[in-house]
């Protein structure tokens, strides 16, 4: 015998929870679409050619982000470069040479910690060791803090990936005689390009949108600037200056620098996701 | 000595040599990659060591007490972290308040009722969306989200409490548009992608067995949830939270556009206030004097403090987690 007083509630409850869970779904969605949709019709109302051509303007005047743009660019290259090794090869020692040594497990805590740390905490920290002791701001010590932040990025997928990869390819390598070294280069590194380069991608898709560790490391600069030793100037911290000021023309670009970053770092996004599917597949 | 002995030795001397080579090379590596390892180790030991040192001459000044003062005088040099701490304690708490609930509706309605068409491309939206630069969900804040909740949201629930004792002091005094409430929801929208996809990835290491075995009895989907789901993946989804809480209580750009930066305490969710990461945000360029940046750099400390511990709660729950047999 059903019991249909009990059964009619079961599917009550059911239904509210079903109706309550699609709606938050409609409201996630929903919220995230209009902030996007915001960005992009004020981010392309303000994009103009000269967004590219002309150096970030004094308050009333009209101008671009060329430097901002250049400066963002520098940053962000430079410190892939110092980072995504250095990440790259403790990694690599994680999962090559290092798989069953203590100080493994350690050091993937501490640097799963660091991943999620505070950005800005990362430029006090740079700021104590570079800024102090320096005397000035400067393009250097952005590119370290930004630096920081790539290496817990890339350390952490290197290892996944090279975890990946068969121990009979390595296995086999060692029994034609190769030292660890030449198995690391030849036979890891090769099977799990792709998804290193992914942890790469999204370091620099990552980094291209932090604000908070340059705000007092590069700085940031009106005009433009390729030296390394005196602040420079970048998207983000343009961003932050032109939106928080009361110029209308300060704030439009400060929209057109946000529909550049969000673009590059969606496509950034997309594109490593696709690597890491390739990587899948094969 | 005959000559073909002679070669054979030299053939052989020179192997040795590659040999050595080829080991001096190995070993090499291996310690430049151990070094690299070594070195993200001692970032951590680096970033205390250098904030404790920036921030000795606050705590000389003023001793534990700084981190229970409510107090912050530039001018006198008199510093407390009481006010940024109860800013970044309560918008976070907004934040998860919110996040948590529907960032569990949506990763319910992932699993287990969206259509399996539409399953990937939201999961993928959701996932690009945790990319988004933090800076732009704050001047979205600001230009936005703050004029729209002075105008439309904030007068009405102010007059709609106005009588009610606890409530009225809540959502209290003139609409400002930004303050702690607008900050806490700025968070929750920034944190909700991480939250979800965490949720949802946990909620997706469910064996599919064990869920039709549920349904086969007659469960309903909420009961499956409730009972099979859940339970599964409590553990799972308190380290994704924590996750979130971590990123929620260090978030330094969504908030400063927002919050107002006021060293206050007020009990209206409306009024300005400021968090931790605000505060360094907006004056540590401006600081004057040893004491002012010392201050400063000891707010940092106590952040970093408090979001290490939450996040080493996280990953200590999702490591226990990903080594349970079966997953």
């Amino acid at each position: 015998m059903m019991n249909r007083a009990l059964y009619a509630r079961r599917r009550m409850v059911n239904r509210i929870i079903a109706a309550l869970s699609t709606g938050a779904a409609a409201l996630g969605i929903l919220v995230l679409a209009l902030v996007l949709a915001t960005l992009f019709a004020e981010g392309f109302a303000g994009l103009k050619l000269s967004t590219f051509t002309e150096m970030t303007p004094p308050p009333g005047n009209s101008g671009g982000l060329l430097n901002a743009i250049a400066g963002s660019l520098i940053l962000t290259g430079a410190a892939t470069l110092v980072g995504a090794p250095l990440g790259i090869f403790a990694g690599t020692y994680m999962a090559e040479y290092g798989r069953y040594s203590r100080l493994t497990p350690t050091i993937r805590f501490i640097n799963d910690v660091l991943l999620s740390a505070p950005s800005i905490v990362i430029g006090l920290f740079v700021y104590e060791i570079m800024v102090v002791p320096m005397g000035h701001f400067s393009a250097w010590s952005g590119i370290v803090a930004l630096a920081i932040i790539v290496i817990p990025i890339t350390l952490r997928t290197t290892e996944d990936m090279l975890a990946l990869v068969p121990s009979q390819l390595r296995e086999a390598a060692v029994a034609l005689g190769a030292p660890m070294w030449r198995v690391i280069w030849k036979v890891s590194y090769r099977a799990a390009l792709g998804g290193m380069l992914t942890g790469v991608l999204l370091a620099v898709a990552r980094i291209s949108g932090e604000t908070a560790p340059l705000l007092f490391t590069a700085l940031n600069n009106q005009f433009w600037s390729t030296n390394f030793g005196a602040p420079m100037a970048s998207l983000p911290a343009t961003i932050f200056q032109f939106a928080m000021s009361p110029y209308p023309d300060w704030q439009r670009l400060a929209w057109a620098g946000a529909l550049l970053i969000t673009l590059a770092v969606l496509l950034l996004n997309v594109f490593a996701r696709v690597l890491a599917s390739r990587q899948r597949q094969r | 000595m005959n000559p073909a002995a002679d070669r054979s030795l030299a053939r052989h001397e020179g192997i040795a040599l590659t040999q050595k080579r080829v080991f001096t090379v190995d070993r090499l590596f291996h310690v430049f990659t151990y070094l690299s390892a070594l070195a993200a180790l001692l970032l951590l030991v680096g970033v205390i060591v250098a904030l404790i040192e920036g921030s000795l001459p606050a705590l000389a000044k003023f001793k534990f007490g700084f981190f229970f003062r409510d107090m912050w005088d530039p001018v006198k040099e008199d510093f407390g972290a009481l006010a940024p701490l109860f800013g970044t304690l309560v918008t976070a708490a907004i934040a998860m308040i919110i996040a948590v609930p529907v960032g569990i509706g949506i990763a319910i309605f992932l699993t287990e009722l969206c259509p399996r068409a539409l399953r990937r491309p939201i999961g993928i939206a959701i996932e690009l969306l945790a990319g988004v630069p933090s800076i732009i969900f704050g001047i979205w804040g600001l230009f936005v989200l703050a004029p729209f909740l002075q105008k439309n949201v904030q007068p009405a629930l102010i007059g709609a409490f106005e009588n009610i004792p606890v409530l009225s002091s809540l959502f209290a005094g003139p609409p400002y548009g930004i303050g702690i409430a607008t900050a806490g929801l700025i968070l929750a929208i920034m944190v909700l992608p991480f939250v979800t996809a965490i949720t949802r990835d946990v909620f997706q290491t469910v064996p599919a067995m064990q869920k039709e075995a549920a349904y086969g009895v007659g469960c309903t989907t909420w009961e499956v949830v409730r009972h099979i789901v859940i339970p599964h993946t409590r553990i799972g989804i308190l380290g994704g939270v924590m996750l979130g809480l971590g990123r929620a209580l260090g978030e330094t750009m969504a908030v400063t556009f927002v919050i107002g930066n006021a060293h206050e305490i007020g009990t209206s969710l409306f009024g300005p206030g400021t968090t931790i990461s605000a505060t360094i945000a907006s004056e540590f360029t401006e600081a004057v004097g040893d004491l002012y940046t010392s201050s400063l750099i000891a707010l940092g400390l106590l952040l970093f403090i408090v979001t290490f511990i939450v996040l080493a709660c996280a990953r200590l729950l999702l490591m226990r987690l990903s080594q349970r047999p079966g997953l």
